[in-house]
């Protein structure tokens, strides 16, 4: 009898995950659907989008060089060590352009970037909600959703893609100091391996695309956890924590999805 | 003035992004100079073409003049049929011949001229005639491997 009652609490409390899960999409998908034909009203407010551009992404910009500098450095440590043994040392340079461009720089980036900036978004956003400040807007007859949400969505959208692409370089210089300057390969062809390898319109425009949708994605599920938020300190937490997880679950998930599309040619 | 100074970063910020981006369009990657109408048609017959690829370099003298438009089978012949893209400001002798060759022993492999003596110039949709296939390095070995065979 005890076994049974068991297994029935199993199976109700699996039907309330799914039910409380699918909600949650639901939620999501009405709260973007308000955010972005609120687009214009944002943009008559530009000031409030720089503003969180230095918030999300120029104060990102440290961690972002630091380590694309160093991914690139170990990228050209550990592909010369590799390269060497089949006497292609001199692909290295289209090794690690090849791999920073199509998937280190965008993945990493927007990693990195749902730690750094989604999870301060989130619990911004969760605390201006348990403090009731978005309640205080809204008795003022100001749209919290246009003054505070969306300057935030749109700035983290526009910054993602532009760290992307920093880290990259940062990411190829990196490499190629540590390629010419310690392991003594030609500058000449570290860079021509480079240019003949890496196409514009599949690997950078690729990489480009792949980061303008995870800096979409991360900048909605953070605006949105913090917004959906339990209005105490308990739920500010654990929607910081599910921004950080959820984001680098969505885009490692889309990550793929998206590299099995344009490997097969988009 | 705490204001004018986050504008200001934030623009360095957007400069700094979009500087990032021509670097990776233009120093990693090869946007392609030959725009259309730059470059007339010469096509050329192989026996074997080993890996060439389309987009891959066509050089005189390791010097690169165009890039390879197309690669196709000639129904009849069996031939591999490879479309020479070839920069208008170069010409070339009717009777120049084309080789594939590869850069270094995994390399890539490109098609490299080597200019004839002829009066008449190649002209669009002209033939290469005199052709060089690649090398295939297993055939290399298996001949080798068969001469060896036959001095024992």
């Amino acid at each position: 009898m005890s076994a049974i009652t068991r297994v029935t609490a199993g199976i109700q409390h699996l039907g309330r995950r799914v039910i409380d899960g699918t909600s949650r999409l639901g939620r999501a998908t009405l709260f973007l659907a308000r955010l972005v034909p609120g687009l214009g009203a944002v943009l008559l407010r530009a000031r409030l989008i720089v503003q969180q551009l230095y918030m999300t992404g120029v104060l990102t910009l440290v961690i972002i060089l630091v380590s694309g500098a160093f991914v690139g450095m170990i990228l050209a440590l550990e592909g010369y060590n590799t390269l060497v043994k089949y006497d292609a040392q001199s692909s290295l340079g289209l090794l690690v352009a090849l791999s920073l461009t199509r998937e280190l720089g965008p993945v990493l980036t927007a990693l990195l970037f749902a730690g750094r900036a989604g999870s301060a978004l989130t619990a911004e956003i969760g605390l201006m909600k348990a403090t009731e400040q978005l309640a205080g807007m809204e008795m003022m007859a100001v749209d919290p959703l246009v003054r505070v949400v969306a300057p935030r969505f749109w700035a983290g959208w526009i910054a993602v893609p532009l760290l992307a692409m920093i880290f990259t370089a940062v990411g190829i210089l990196g490499a190629y100091v540590v390629a010419v300057g310690a392991l003594g390969l030609d500058g000449g062809v570290f860079w021509s391996q480079m240019q003949s390898g890496v196409s514009v319109t599949n690997d950078v425009m690729g990489g480009l695309i792949k980061s303008a949708v995870f800096g979409f994605v991360i900048s909605w599920i953070a605006v949105f956890e913090g917004y959906d938020a339990k209005p105490t300190s308990e739920g500010v937490s654990r929607a910081t924590t599910r921004t950080v997880v959820s984001s680098s679950l969505a885009i490692l998930g889309l990550d793929f999805i998206m590299t099995a599309f344009m490997l097969r040619g988009l | 003035m705490q204001m004018k100074s986050m504008e200001f970063t934030v623009g360095l910020f957007v400069v700094a992004g979009l500087l990032a981006l021509a670097m990776l369009a233009l120093k990693v990657g090869n946007i392609h100079v030959l725009g259309a109408g730059q470059t007339y048609a010469v096509t050329a017959d192989f026996n074997n073409i080993g890996s060439l690829k389309s987009k891959a370099p066509v050089t005189v003298a390791g010097v690169r003049v165009g890039e390879v438009a197309a690669i196709t089978v000639d129904p009849i012949t069996y031939r591999a049929v490879v479309t020479l893209d070839i920069l208008k400001k170069y010409r070339f002798p009717r009777d120049s011949s084309a080789s594939i060759v590869t850069a270094g022993l995994l390399g890539e492999q490109y098609v490299s001229l080597s200019p004839g003596g002829s009066r008449h110039d190649l002209k669009n949709g002209g033939k290469i005639r005199i052709t060089q296939s690649a090398i295939v390095l297993e055939q290399i070995i298996s001949q080798l491997l068969y001469s060896k065979a036959g001095h024992s």
